[in-house]
């Protein structure tokens, strides 16, 4: 066992700290978190390569389709949390943009009567549309108050359901169906897989650019105090336009990629009530306004919802259990799993320094601030009082993130 | 074509007379807990059919019923406002609200489509279809009553906000709870009685709504709820009175528009009004006009 | 000379209740003003009038030269006046550097108009400068961590690092020493009087009369919404109209029994 000190992370204090500054504001002591990060994209390496090859190992349908739909929600998810996520204003209404794309990419395969093959071109159309339309809803929408806004992108979702339902070119009760299938049968989810995972990374990717930049700075300063950043001179409209249409694109191009995937646009499923809940939660349970909890919280409750749903076959029954489900999540996790899981290492880290203190002749700490350990008491504040600044890139919750937490 | 539409006014104008009545308990609910209870419209529905089974199967009417289910009702809001709601905390409150609400709504729903089934039913009484003819209209008596109670009603819940004890604590809670504990208000009491309150009177508005509705089953919650959420919006959230104008005007425009266009397309109105609304007053029409962005 | 931030006559009711009246004040540049009066006479009202955050019923606001009457914040911000809060303001779940780096935005804005949005948040010059304010404020071992993390004090020594990353002419310190202990005092009395000596104007709102007649070289009173007198710290303490707008004229006391 090597006798490095562990890094109990937010309470070190003292120049020592002091080391080259990250993006995002983050500090990183030598060493001890060069170690953390490389474990981090370890991890993220590894969960990619597994990502990768599902579909190539197992090979049995229903998984793989379990898979697709996964993935589906996974950059569903990644998309409503870069803009509801990072401004803090919760939108219920991402299945207008989900919807909009999928009838966008299903009216113009059949316009053009696309043959197989090439009709993931279409994808960046769907989404364009999207987020096109996303431009009006969001000059109105923006300017209300949160809980406001909550409740008109719920509005919002019902007036396109409706339109759907009653305007003649998007074809009313029939919907718009897939004329053909595209390819094999034995494999026919893995193309559908794929483009799902390079959405999803793609925009997990965006998201943790965002968090990084300029731009996400702001948007994480008015979801604290958006008058006071609009006082700094902020351009908060402009600012959570622009995330708005970006989520409304990505999530147009994932229903669009649903269409050809389920061959079949109705009202009622395009535009699903269910689905924003379900994203919302997802984004809830692994941890609002994070990162990777979002994504966690798709990759947890997708399969378990595909599973629910096949177990309970009665339809009301595995309504009752999910929702059942929903509320346990609400009740004993409302900051979700990345931040509880951080809180819980950062806690597991102090006990075993405090451990090893106590042991006769303990480790010197070697390259830890002259001020020594942190007095017990005040090591679970910083860096783990809330979901908000998530660890950049982590897919996994440990936090080797050191951040200053010296409260006096 | 003007009789059709003065007829369509006034069935407008006591109709949503009965969505004021749900919206008003919705709205109260925001602005004591400052949360928006999604599950108020399978709320309704259960209210419905709690009527239901004391009309069909006790052969209790529909009216002297409300003696039972509004208690009833009123105990299951105070229940759902402290399993579920009193324990949330932090700084999402109010979307973490939303979706245990709305949870809670789908578990509602499961367990009435269980009971019920799918099928679609209705409550029914001699003055359900029968009624007087009144300058050349003919009204149900059930619009009557249902008008008349919604007025008592919601006279009742202003008596007990602005004249009793309690009604001023209520008050004071939704202008600053802080300052209301302060000062020795129980904050979590008046919470959950205000849900409760809010709650009950959905079982009122629910023994109407079934009667009107020409059939309801477990899904219908979910037109109910869009449409209370688009009324207390309009009306701006937190004001009682800015509810009931909004319940009138949007559910008269709607049976309007019903009679002079098309039935299909009445519902988009009821909501493109929402929004054009708000396009130009953010805050509602009787809203206040809050530090934005809370 | 043009002072450098002037009122002029500024009236403002909520209501009924008249929280302005006429107020008419002058800062000369270089110097750091105080503003005093008891609760409700208008201090913070002002505040949010000369910075946007209300509009005024009548008269106007003048920064130099510049009318800014109900300019909005934005603008007075970039204008150059900056301004803490009396319940400070800070963006809790950004980090203390992160703080800074935001209100930088200024920097930004009338710049190429194609700057990369996804740059990393604030550049080296940006981070360099956050730094220098952060170590004067005395903060700056903490520019890793989340701004709620901070103590009531730390918070209010980040507020006024970060409405000095603007460079501003003048800053508006509502309530500055208000909660804090001494020796926090004590410091921020220091910093104020050390950015003056480089040359920034400061308007103080203050309770704390050891502080303001320590530091301000000008203390105008402010009483039901009018700037009463206004003068150098040993004429104000002395003068009747201060005792009266604190404690009341002495016909108001008749009915009150005398102990």
């Amino acid at each position: 066992m090597n006798g490095e000190p562990v890094n109990v992370g937010p309470v070190i204090e003292g120049p020592a700290n002091e080391g080259p500054a990250q993006a995002g504001g983050a500090q990183l002591p030598a060493g001890r978190d060069r170690q953390a990060t490389v474990l981090r994209l370890g991890c993220l390496a590894v969960l990619l390569v597994i990502a990768a090859i599902f579909p190539l190992v197992i090979t049995n349908a229903l998984y793989t389709q379990f898979a697709v739909d996964t993935m589906i929600y996974v950059g569903a998810v990644a998309a409503w949390n870069l803009f509801s996520g990072y401004t803090g204003y919760i939108s219920l209404g991402n299945a207008v943009f989900f919807g909009t794309g999928a009838y966008t990419v299903g009216l113009l395969t059949k316009q053009w009567k696309l043959p197989g093959g090439d009709i993931f071109a279409l994808l960046p159309l769907g989404g364009l549309v999207a987020a096109l339309v996303a431009v009006p809803l969001g000059l109105v929408a923006l300017r209300v108050r949160r809980h406001t806004f909550v409740v008109i992108t719920i509005a919002f979702f019902f007036i396109f359901q409706l339109l759907a339902f009653n305007l003649s070119f998007t074809g009313g009760n029939q919907g718009v169906s897939s004329p053909f299938f595209l390819w094999s049968a034995a494999d026919y989810n893995n193309p559908f897989y794929y483009v799902g995972l390079i959405i999803a990374v793609a925009t997990i990717s965006l998201s943790w650019l965002i968090r990084n930049s300029r731009f996400g700075l702001q948007l994480l300063a008015i979801r604290d105090d958006e008058d006071r950043a609009r006082g700094l001179g902020v351009r908060t409209m402009r600012t959570k336009l622009t995330a708005f249409v970006i989520s409304a694109g990505i999530t147009g191009m994932i229903g669009g990629l649903w269409w050809f995937f389920i061959g079949q646009a109705l009202p009622e499923t395009a535009f699903d009530p269910l689905f924003d809940l379900t994203v919302a939660l997802m984004a809830f349970l692994g941890g609002f306004g994070t990162l990777a909890g979002p994504v966690l919280g798709a990759l947890i409750l997708e399969p378990l919802q595909q599973w629910i749903g096949i177990t309970f076959t009665n339809g009301y029954t595995s309504d009752i259990v999910l929702g059942g489900l929903f509320l346990a999540v609400i009740l004993f996790m409302p900051r979700g799993l990345v931040p509880t899981g951080a809180e819980f290492v950062t806690k597991w880290r102090v006990a075993q320094a405090r451990r090893r203190e106590a042991a006769p002749g303990g480790s010197a700490p070697g390259g830890s601030a002259p001020g020594g350990s942190a007095p017990p008491g005040s090591p679970t504040l910083g860096r783990t009082g809330s979901p908000g600044a998530g660890t950049p890139g982590a897919s996994t919750p440990s936090t080797g993130t050191p951040s200053t937490g010296g409260v006096r | 074509m003007g009789r059709e539409l003065s007829e369509a006014i006034v069935d407008g104008i006591l109709g949503g007379s009965v969505y004021a009545l749900m919206a008003v308990g919705l709205t109260l609910i925001f602005g004591v807990l400052d949360i928006i209870n999604i599950a108020q419209g399978i709320l309704v529905v259960l209210g419905a059919y709690l009527s239901y089974v004391l009309s069909v199967h006790l052969h209790i009417d529909l009216f002297a019923g409300l003696l039972v289910t509004v208690p009833a009702m009123f105990i299951i809001g105070v229940a759902i406002q402290w399993a579920f709601i009193r324990p949330l905390r932090g700084r999402e409150r109010t979307s973490m609200s939303l979706l245990a609400t709305y949870a809670v709504a789908i578990i509602i729903e499961g367990i009435l489509y269980i009971i019920f089934g799918s099928n679609y039913v209705n409550l029914n009484a001699s003055y359900v279809t029968e009624g007087p003819k009144i300058f050349g209209f003919y009204l149900d008596y059930i619009y009557i009553y249902g008008f008349l109670m919604a007025l008592l009603l919601v006279l009742a819940i202003y008596f007990t906000l602005y004249r009793t004890p309690f009604g001023r604590s209520v008050r004071a809670t939704m202008q600053d709870q802080t300052a209301a504990r302060i000062v020795g208000i129980s904050v979590n009491r008046v919470q959950a009685l205000t849900f409760g309150i809010g709650v009950a009177v959905t079982a009122a508005g629910g023994m109407v709504f079934g009667a009107t509705s020409g059939g309801f089953n477990p899904n219908t919650g979910y037109d109910l709820i869009s449409r209370l959420l688009a009324i207390i919006i309009l009306g701006g959230l937190g004001s009682i009175g800015g509810a009931m104008i909004a319940a009138i005007f949007m559910i008269t425009l709607e049976g309007v528009v019903d009679v002079v266009w098309s039935p299909s397309w009445s519902v988009v109105v009821f909501y493109g009004a929402l929004v054009l609304v708000l396009a130009f007053r953010p805050q509602g029409l009787l809203g206040r006009k809050a530090a934005r962005a809370q | 000379m043009t002072a450098l931030l002037r009122t002029d006559a500024v009236t403002k009711s909520f209501g009924g209740v008249q929280a302005l009246n006429g107020a008419t004040l002058e800062v000369e540049e270089g110097t750091i003003a105080g503003l005093i009066g008891p609760n409700g006479s208008g201090k913070t009202t002002l505040f949010n009038v000369i910075t946007g955050y209300e509009r005024v019923d009548a008269g106007d606001v003048y920064l130099g030269d510049q009318r800014i009457t109900n300019a909005p914040p934005d603008k007075v911000f970039l204008a150059g006046i900056g301004r803490t809060f009396q319940l400070t303001r800070v963006f809790s779940r950004l980090t203390v550097m992160e703080n800074m780096i935001v209100a930088a935005q200024h920097a930004d804005r009338g710049g190429r108009r194609l700057r990369n949005p996804l740059a990393r948040a604030g550049g080296p010059a940006t981070r360099q400068r956050a730094r220098e304010l952060l170590e004067f404020t005395g903060i700056d071992r903490h520019a890793g961590a989340l701004a709620e993390t901070l103590s009531y004090g730390q918070r209010k020594l980040l507020e006024l690092s970060y409405v000095l990353m603007a460079d501003p002419a003048i800053v508006l310190l509502d309530e500055p020493a208000g909660g804090v202990n001494l020796t926090l005092i004590t410091t921020i009395a220091d910093r104020i009087r050390e950015l003056n000596q480089r040359g920034t104007t400061f308007l103080i709102v203050e309770h704390n009369m050891d502080f303001v007649m320590g530091l301000c070289d000008q203390v105008t009173v402010l009483d039901y919404g009018t700037a009463v007198v206004s003068g150098p710290p040993d004429v104000i303490r002395t003068d009747p109209r201060v005792l009266d707008a604190y404690l009341g004229t002495a016909e108001d006391d008749d009915d009150i029994a005398v102990s």
